[in-house]
């Protein structure tokens, strides 16, 4: 095994004097954590809705005063008052406002007469985000003004209490176990891939193969030294990502190894997936090429960004044999929830099981001579 | 024994035959060449010998070692510079060499005073410590040399160790592998497509061409066994009709070839040949615009046996691309 020791440290002095390597796999999980994570986690404010009271009555002054409540108060929307329900949905279309609330005329007449009154909401639709936030404001002021003025609640009602059992997960820490999954990945493909293609190509490798190493020494050598660096990468990532996402209590000793205990496994399923890829290409074109399409395909179906629940049936099989999908499951109950290794077994078994098919289909790939 | 003992060996690519059928035996001590253009073969035998490529038919000992039935006894005796620059170069020269001495299991102990001995023939000691990247291509092709040799190999195969250097660079390879050489009890087989290379750095030289083997041989033998010693170019003024004709009957001439204008006569007697050349010329009023005399080259023993000359078959592209070696 002392040969296989030769290429790790041959690696590794490599790998130790390529900065630009070490800090080109890095950035990008770090630039993804802090964009992403920011630019989808925060409360949609200030959306423009427009007013239109054609019936003036006292129900609907109450509703203007509840709406402009919400504008001084959360500021999910800002109100605009509007005469004309033409000029209204001339400016909507326009894209002036986002959308338009219309008292309809005998609004008030039909409240005392309890006759089914209705308020209108027409809203921009393009954008989701913005118009499921419109709706669900909207629809609570009302669901207000429904509600006896005083007193408690009419005992027959049934009332949802919501009880959150961790506290409040913004969206960058969300984010976090996707990018520590990511950059054990980066490593993998740039140290891992890369190098070791380019290396085959320049003819590294024939000074390897005239030597008395065995085919598993090599192998070994190959896929040690390319753990090692993909463990480093993924243990710089969740220090840096735990401090920059607001990770509660990040460096609690007991979670730090089992973090570490995940990022090994990660790495080794991740070098193992790579090597198969790998064994038999000769072209070092190949995996700059695929490195994007495979880092897509990976990270996305993971439930790195999005909950696996809102994905269509395809790609919810492409996550269930993903190994990113796994990864990601155990980051997020250790650093979201804390949790022992209980809950986090079955996503490690997974991946060693993974690693174990494709490590043994890569080592049957794989050829002693050129 | 012989170093090394090739017979009949045959390695085809698919339905193209790089190296179809070749014999011949080093003996230990020599420094041997195989000499021939691109694509001859060359890379593709020497890949065979250091249990690289499997060869597909014929059979090959190297050490006494079967280079199929027991690849592993050829390994641990050869040290081998395949053609392509494969040191690190971001890892130091001395470091270069210990991972290799590592790779072949080379004894704590012994290591670093063999790196330094090493390091001290191939005149690299001061650099020990500077990363490869800072060294010249002769210089990188020394730390090669030296990296080939640390396990204290039987027979070293260098696959083309000087192309792409300098002329003085050259000459410091040869002299280096020479000083090696004397130093120690090794085998020296080299590839090559340099004439003057193959003749003055190797003891006997075999040139191939399309995968066959043409000739083998000292150099001194080669060009004896080449008809005419001498060869010499003249260019007239103005040469009159049948002027070759006349020059066929000078003594000692036996053949004349007209390229260019210019009159490359291969001569058994070169000296003879001149001065009835310079009274034949003088006799017709033929001016004699220039002249020289050389003594056959491996060069002409290339033209002799593959029937054209060396450098025409550099520029021939090869049959097809090499898909293994990438170049740098
Ligand atoms: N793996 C391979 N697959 C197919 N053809 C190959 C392969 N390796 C070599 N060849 C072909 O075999 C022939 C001999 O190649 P080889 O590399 O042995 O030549 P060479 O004498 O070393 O030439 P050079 O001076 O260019 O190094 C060439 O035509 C080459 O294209
Ligand atoms: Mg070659």
């Amino acid at each position: 095994m002392h040969r296989a020791l030769a290429i790790v440290e041959r690696e590794l002095r490599r790998f130790r004097r390529s900065p630009m390597l070490i800090a080109m796999s890095m950035l990008l999980p770090i630039v993804q954590l802090i964009i992403l994570g920011y630019a989808f986690g925060g409360n949609v404010k200030h959306l423009k809705i427009g007013i239109v009271d054609q019936d003036r009555g006292l129900p609907a002054i109450k509703i203007r005063e509840l709406s402009g409540a919400v504008a001084a108060g959360s500021r999910t929307f800002d109100t605009v008052e509007y005469a004309d329900q033409g000029q209204a949905l001339s400016d909507l279309r326009n894209g002036r406002i986002n959308g338009v609330l219309t008292i309809p005329p005998e609004f008030s007449r039909r409240v005392l007469e309890r006759n089914q009154p209705r308020v209108a909401l027409i809203e921009d639709n393009t954008d989701n985000f913005a118009s499921a936030t419109l709706v669900g404001s909207v629809g609570s002021l009302i669901a207000a003004l429904n509600q006896p003025s005083a007193g408690p609640r009419v005992a027959g009602q049934i009332a949802l209490d919501v009880v959150e059992v961790y506290p409040y997960v913004p969206y960058v820490q969300y984010l976090l176990p996707g990018s520590i999954v990511m950059s054990i990945f980066m490593m993998v493909m740039i140290g891992g891939g890369i190098i070791y293609i380019d290396d085959k190509a320049r003819g590294l490798h024939e000074g390897y193969l005239v030597t008395p190493i065995t085919k598993f020494e090599l192998i070994a050598g190959f896929n040690v030294s390319g753990t090692i660096k993909a463990v480093l990468a993924g243990t710089t990532i969740m220090v840096i990502g735990s401090l920059i996402a607001g990770v509660p209590n990040p460096f609690d000793p007991m979670r730090l190894l089992r973090l570490e205990v995940v990022i090994v496994v990660t790495a080794f399923a991740l070098i193992s997936l790579m090597f198969l890829i790998m064994v038999r290409v000769t072209d070092p074109l190949l995996p700059r090429a695929i490195f994007g399409v495979l880092n897509t395909v990976l990270y996305f179906p993971s439930g790195a960004v999005y909950p696996q629940q809102g994905f269509p049936p395809w790609m919810q099989a492409i996550a269930v044999v993903d190994p990113f999908t796994y990864a990601v499951h155990a980051f997020k109950n250790l650093l979201l929830k804390n949790t022992g290794f209980a809950a986090i077994g079955g996503d490690l078994l997974y991946l060693l099981a993974f690693s174990v098919i494709a490590m043994t289909a890569a080592t049957m790939l794989f050829k002693r001579t050129l | 024994m012989n170093a090394i003992d090739v017979r009949n060996i045959v390695k085809k690519f698919g339905d193209f035959t790089a190296v179809n059928g070749i014999t011949f035996a080093v003996e230990a001590g020599e420094i041997f060449g195989l000499l021939g253009p691109n694509g001859a073969g060359k890379s593709t035998l020497i890949r065979m010998l250091t249990t690289l490529l499997p060869p597909t038919s014929g059979t090959a000992l190297v050490n006494g070692f079967n280079v199929v039935t027991d690849a592993d006894g050829v390994r641990k005796s050869i040290g081998v510079i395949p053609q392509a620059m494969t040191s690190d170069l971001e890892l130091s020269v001395e470091e270069n060499l210990l991972i290799y001495a590592k790779l072949y299991g080379v004894p704590r102990e012994k290591r670093t005073r063999l790196i330094h001995d090493l390091l001290q023939s191939v005149e690299l000691l001061q650099w020990a410590d500077k990363p490869v990247k800072n060294l010249s291509g002769g210089m990188r092709r020394r730390v090669e040399i030296a990296r080939g040799l640390v396990h204290e190999p039987r027979v070293f195969f260098l696959d083309e160790p000087t192309t792409g250097l300098d002329p003085v660079s050259r000459v410091a390879v040869w002299e280096m592998l020479q000083h090696i050489k004397g130093e120690r009890d090794l085998t020296i087989l080299i590839t090559t497509h340099y004439m003057d290379e193959a003749d003055k750095l190797c003891d006997r030289v075999a040139i191939v061409d399309h995968g066959l083997l043409k000739a083998l041989d000292s150099p001194m033998a080669l060009k004896a066994s080449v008809p005419g010693r001498n060869v010499l170019e003249v260019s007239f003024a103005s040469a009159p009709e049948g002027w070759a004709a006349t020059l066929e009957r000078l003594p000692d001439v036996e053949s004349v070839i007209v390229h260019d204008r210019i009159f490359r006569i291969s001569s058994r007697n070169g000296p003879a040949t001149t001065m009835a050349l310079m009274a034949a010329a003088a006799r017709s009023g033929v001016p004699v615009h220039s002249l020289s005399v050389q003594s056959t080259t491996l060069d002409d023993v290339f033209v002799h046996y593959a029937g054209r000359a060396l450098r025409d078959a550099l520029q021939e592209p090869s049959p097809l691309e090499h898909s293994l070696v990438m170049r740098r």
